[in-house]
């Protein structure tokens, strides 16, 4: 399949701080890709470089099969770009800065109308409205709109859904999919841990490299100790005796439960239990789990941390 | 419960015909981690400055660590802690000037200031990098010192506001860690996420809905109540019927 998006060996600095190190990673037309990593992991600057906004002090990159360097005129009518801070102008309404968007790509509003509708739609009642008085919401739902309305052949989402509340997020990655369907390829990055597993292949970055590309499923793949859900009264307490079992992989919180990576390749449910009998915890529940997208995530990373800082 | 931190009796904040908080009441214990949930709009922020003494409300009553959000707004500044993601510390400051700077807006005198900037760099490991500018310093570290400078002067509660916003899992966890300890010493946290795992980190929760609390409990209470397994799905549920008018 051609690549939309081609990275080969991106290093960027700024002053004393490795934005991107040795990046390299390859997209495939079509494709709903995400990168995801925590603030300061270098999502950023990827995207920028990518945008023909940034250059790279080393390596390159293709966008649509055009090189950012010398094509870059001819990449950028062609993507349309989300940043992360909301950059339309607060001060033209809502169909003001849809319609400045479309004359800027050389086309009207009418041209493409159809691949927006199903968001517009939902905008349309405020279309007097000056873009600095939507909710946030809102704000994202026309920042997509301007960023489709030249019908870009690659959509790049710098951290669409940051800030956003748990319902707004659902429907926002619930519209990215309809995109896809359009066969519009969507590079689309993010905080959030969840949203990973709506993606067709994910890259985990931190630090400026790349810790993992792969399917959601062959990320959760890497993570290969026996883990369990543990619960008990008081999880506070739960996680500190958790820690100092000998035997213990990674303890950490995950909502109402503590999941616990044993650090042997064979381990029963029972033989936890007994060890937490021995402690004052109550109503102790343990079942044995698949490893999710976020756990991968903390493994993957906390041996790099560790290196790094600690 | 012991003495409330936080009391409000159908508080309220209106713009022009818009009930941004339309009559909240509930109240807040010592050392309880309380979490203050809604969508976007619902009216957190709105909340949020009421009981933080930024903005006056409409009509209703609360106290904030005792004092009146009506008549005490600045007494209530200087005995609550505040911390945002967005908003913490100076990034052209080193660390120990941001805990200077904030030691001073609190009203610390200057001989407590230097003793405590010393405790509180050791006690967080940050001697090394005392006098780098913040924002060379990793997100995570930053991260424990705007809390801690945030509890500085020692207030009886603190705000955090989307605290861990954008952080990866590991720092958000660590995090989670020093709330629990605050929270130990009797500091109360009041405490806005987007991430539903971390509500159920709270003793309890409330969900804004429109301006209202449309639920309060403790995590377990209200999903068992709600017949549901995990808070997002709770969080759906209420939050559903108004998301569908695309606000």
């Amino acid at each position: 399949m051609k690549s939309a998006v081609l990275v080969e060996g991106v290093t960027k600095k700024f002053k004393t701080v490795t934005a991107l190190s040795n990046v390299s990673l390859k997209i495939s037309e079509g494709e709903l890709f995400g990168i995801i990593g925590a603030d300061g992991a270098g999502k950023t600057t990827l995207f920028r470089i990518l945008c023909t906004l940034m250059l790279a002090d080393e390596g390159r990159a293709e966008v649509l099969g055009l090189d950012s360097l010398k094509d870059y005129r001819g990449i950028r009518s062609r993507i349309g770009y989300m940043p992360g801070r909301f950059s339309l102008y607060t001060d033209l309404s809502v169909e003001e800065n849809l319609k400045f968007f479309a004359t800027v790509f050389n086309t009207t509003v009418e041209e493409n109308y159809e691949l927006i509708a199903d968001i517009y739609t939902q905008l349309e009642p405020f279309k007097k409205r000056m873009a600095g008085q939507l909710s946030g919401g809102m704000k994202q739902k026309l920042a997509l709109c301007c960023a489709l309305i030249h019908r870009p052949d690659l959509l790049l989402l710098d951290e669409p859904t940051t800030g956003v509340d748990a319902v707004s997020r659902r429907e926002f990655w619930q519209m990215l999919g309809r995109l896809k369907e359009q066969e519009i390829t969507i590079l689309v990055s993010t905080p959030y841990m969840d949203e990973a597993s709506l993606c067709d292949r994910v890259a985990f970055l931190q630090d400026g490299t790349i810790l993992a590309v792969d399917t959601p499923a062959g990320i959760t793949g890497l993570f290969t100790a026996p883990l369990f859900a543990v619960r008990a009264n008081d999880k506070h307490k739960l996680l500190t005796h958790l820690r100092s079992y000998p035997h213990a992989g990674s303890v950490y919180a995950f909502g109402s439960t503590v999941h616990y990576a044993d650090s042997r390749s064979s381990i029963s449910t029972e033989e936890i239990e007994a060890y937490l009998l021995d402690s004052e915890l109550q109503d102790i529940k343990i079942e044995k789990i698949e490893p999710g997208i976020e756990d991968t995530f903390m493994a993957l990373m906390k041996t790099d941390k560790e290196n790094l800082h600690e | 419960m012991s003495e409330p931190v936080i009391h409000t009796e159908e508080l309220t904040r209106t713009f022009g015909e818009f009930r941004a908080v339309d009559g909240i009441s509930f109240s807040v214990g010592a050392g309880e981690v309380f979490g203050f949930l809604g969508a976007n709009g619902a009216g957190k922020t709105t909340a949020m400055k009421m009981l933080t003494g930024l903005l006056l409300p409409t009509s209703g009553k609360a106290t904030v660590a005792g004092f009146d959000v009506f008549s005490e707004t600045e007494s209530i500044k200087r005995n609550i802690g505040y911390m945002s993601q967005r908003f913490s510390l100076y990034d052209d400051l080193t660390a120990r000037e941001n805990i200077r700077f904030f030691g001073g807006i609190y009203g610390l005198s200057s001989s407590i200031i230097k003793e405590k900037s010393e405790a509180l760099l050791s006690s967080l490991d940050l001697i090394a990098v005392a006098d780098s500018r913040i924002s060379d310093l990793p997100l995570g570290w930053k991260q424990k010192l705007a809390f801690s400078v945030a509890l500085l002067h020692e207030p009886k509660i603190v705000f955090l506001d989307e605290p861990t916003g954008g952080v990866d899992p590991l720092t958000r966890r660590r995090f989670w860690d020093m709330i629990y300890e605050a929270a130990d010493k009797g500091v109360t946290v009041f405490v806005t996420t987007h991430y539903m795992d971390e509500a159920e980190y709270c003793d309890r929760v409330s969900i804004m809905v429109n301006g209202r609390i449309a639920a309060l409990d403790t995590p377990m209470a209200m999903k068992s109540s709600f017949g549901v397994t995990t808070m997002d799905e709770l969080f759906i549920r209420l939050v559903r019927p108004t998301a569908g008018d695309g606000i």
